[in-house]
């Protein structure tokens, strides 16, 4: 047993924040507090109902005291949320109501609060309305706040001393009350929900790696662990060795850090005067700032699935065109390119599916070309959004040409649609396909010619042709993003797509991995989209080489037979033009 | 009792902060305040409750006022949604 515990696990997830930190685990379990149902006898009446009002007085005073330290340290606007929690709290009304029915019903506060506050959050997690949904989980942390009260649990008694805190998630009032005591950082299952946690902890400076999907399963409670929120990796029991690597490389980053200071306003050019296309992949609204602030000269993936987040039935076309419109318009005249729904597989999926594989099964354009009303209210709605000619729309999981045919048919549709109802759109809405399945790879030729473009996502490229699960510990190691047969497929994608004029971007993490940037810059690739904060290095690393001698680089690189001289030659180089560039990817790799 | 009808003008609809000051508001008054939208019926001095509507731009909302003061009430909430809350339409 010592063996297993002790051995270094790398858990990798969503970069949310930069910065490294090496600690003891606390792992927060985020588990509603348990509600009893109990009768009371009549003369216990008023002792309930002073317990229920104790436990309100205290959930406003802690309210109280987060809304004041989180407008000192963070500002007005993340404050807010806070004030609406107060508000409810102070809600008369509800709390007559509820004291109305522990007379009435000789039941115990928390049950009542319990049942009268879901009465509204269940409601309002049903409506169309991404706003109003937030609004559901303001009212159930208010819910659970006073629950918690009125039972007199603490809730970070354990909490002594500086520690990583491991969750499921965590809500804007976990990151902002936590950050107050000696947190290093952060690490969660889930990263959509907790998108507002996420811009918390940067506005923080605390590192968090979201959306590990694993990490309250491997992680226990005083685990030695050492947090990347730049490369989004947490390590679980990290060797000296690795410890001692991820110390120099704070130290370096923070260096570096200084020097991309003023690179935001700066074109991703090489020095012999290639444009690049360098934009940010998003998955929230509320993350527009920082990628502009990052210097992102647009978004080259929307991930409209954030839009699903904590729902059950598919936001209008309305809704869609609402978000999408302001994203369009907050970018513009840079270019905003969504990604229809890509649900299924471990995502968000309307149905309750059972599917033994979900990875191979009912996900991307599958989905969408199986519910034509829920597809062409998407499209409809990109359109709408591309009226100032900076959008662009792409399909995920496509296998065969025939998708795409289809796909293209019901952006006709979609067009007709708007033209009869005297809507404005882009007539000539770039329309492209994410080549992430191996046979699209192969037959990238024939798909180039029906589009305007190809995004390559190597993320699950390069699972389904290495047949790797990257969440699957025992084989994690050979998830190879410079496994020869994977560049040689971005080789051919790339030719493929240039072949018949068509331009050739990126979106998946490979992208965002300094190391690989010479290596794409040479293979031609015309657009990368990455994480926003890694954006400002890869844009620091195009303005400092040629195309020329990337080229160069990229010719040797493909008559080399193994990921291990690849990445080392890679590495070499990219050391040699950037001496000071901290090298994310070899240090948290394993060995070849 | 009094009823009117009133149309959210504001681009962002009720969010929190008209909610707030339309329960503000009607808090002042001694007369019951119920909206009704959509078939759905809740304590217009109940933020929570306001909150649930939902209400976005341009849907149409049922006021209804009960008590002594209630013609005083209906106006002081009204001359709330007729200025969009001080929001841009």
């Amino acid at each position: 047993m010592s063996t297993v515990t002790n051995t270094e696990i790398i858990l990798n997830g969503i970069p949310a924040s930069p910065g490294i930190a090496v600690g003891p685990a606390y792992v927060y379990s985020k588990h509603v507090p348990k509600v009893q149902q109990r009768e009371i006898a009549p003369h216990d009446v008023q002792s309930e109902i002073e317990r229920l009002r104790a436990a309100v007085a205290r959930s406003e005073k802690e309210l109280r005291k987060i809304l004041a330290f989180t407008e000192e340290k963070i500002g007005r606007t993340s404050a807010l949320i806070f004030e609406a929690q107060i508000m409810i709290l102070n809600d008369a009304v509800l709390m007559q109501e509820i004291e109305r029915r522990i007379r009435d019903e000789l039941r115990n506060a928390e049950f009542i609060v319990f049942d009268e506050f879901g009465k509204y959050s269940r409601r309002m997690l049903g409506s169309a309305d991404a706003y109003i949904q937030e609004r559901a989980h303001d009212v159930d942390d208010v819910m659970h706040r006073i629950i918690r009260n009125i039972q007199d649990q603490k809730l970070f008694s354990k909490l002594e001393g500086e520690s990583i805190i491991v969750s499921e998630y965590l809500t804007p009032a976990d990151t902002v009350i936590f950050s107050r005591n000696q947190i290093l950082g952060y690490a969660t299952d889930l990263g959509g929900l907790t998108s507002h946690a996420a811009l918390l902890s940067r506005s923080l400076n605390i590192p968090a790696v979201l959306g590990i999907r694993t990490a309250t399963k491997f992680i226990t409670t005083g685990d030695r662990l050492a947090i990347d929120g730049y490369a989004g990796a947490v390590i679980v029991h990290p060797t000296d060795e690795t410890l001692d690597r991820l110390m120099q490389k704070a130290k370096r980053l923070k260096e570096f850090d200084k020097k991309l200071e003023g690179i935001a306003g700066l074109p991703a050019e090489t020095l012999d005067h290639r444009r690049i296309e360098l934009s940010a992949n998003l998955e929230f609204e509320t993350e527009l700032d920082f990628a502009l602030r990052q210097g992102s000269q647009g978004i080259g993936l929307y991930r409209t699935e954030g839009l699903l987040m904590g729902r059950t039935t598919f936001p209008s076309e309305e809704e869609q065109a609402a978000e999408y419109m302001r994203i369009a318009e907050v970018m513009f005249p840079h270019p905003v390119m969504f990604r229809t729904f890509d649900i299924g597989g471990d995502k968000f999926s309307p149905e309750p599916l059972n599917e033994e594989n979900p990875f191979l099964g009912w996900r991307g354009i599958r989905v969408s070309l199986d519910k034509p009303e829920m597809f062409l209210d998407q499209l409809r709605a990109i359109l709408r959004a591309s009226a100032r000619k900076n959008v662009r729309v792409f399909f995920p999981m496509v296998s065969k040409v025939s998708e795409v045919r289809r796909a293209k048919e019901f952006v006709e549709r979609a067009k007709a649609d708007l033209t009869a109802r005297g809507v404005p759109f882009d007539p000539k809405i770039p329309v492209g396909v994410m080549i992430e399945v191996p046979a699209a790879a192969v037959i990238a030729e024939e798909i180039a010619r029906e589009v305007d473009f190809l995004s390559i996502g190597t993320n699950d490229l390069i699972q389904y042709m290495l047949a790797v699960d990257r969440g699957n510990n025992l084989v994690a190691p050979l998830y190879q993003e410079f496994n020869p047969a994977v560049i040689r497929t971005i080789k051919s994608i790339i030719d493929a797509g240039h072949k018949h004029g068509k331009w050739v971007g990126m979106c998946g993490e490979m992208a965002g991995n300094p190391v690989a940037t010479m290596l794409l810059v040479g293979l031609g690739l015309d657009e990368f989209s990455v994480a926003p904060n890694i954006l400002p290095e890869i844009k620091k690393i195009i303005r400092s080489i040629k195309y020329k001698d990337a080229k160069k680089l990229a010719e040797r690189v493909l008559s080399l037979s193994t990921e291990y001289e690849i990445k080392n030659y890679l590495a070499s180089v990219l050391k040699a033009t950037l001496p000071d560039i901290p090298l994310a990817d070899l240090e948290t790799s394993t060995a070849p | 009792m009094t009823e009117v009808t009133v149309t959210i003008r504001n681009r962002q609809g009720m969010h929190t902060r008209p909610a707030a000051e339309l329960v503000k508001t009607a808090a002042r008054f001694r007369s019951d305040f119920t909206i009704c939208k959509d078939g759905m019926e809740i304590n217009g001095k109940s933020i929570i409750g306001v909150m649930m509507l939902a209400a976005e731009q341009g849907s149409q909302l049922t006021l209804r006022f009960n008590g002594e003061d209630e013609e005083e009430a209906k106006k002081a909430v009204v001359e709330l949604f007729e200025r969009g809350f001080g929001e841009p339409s």
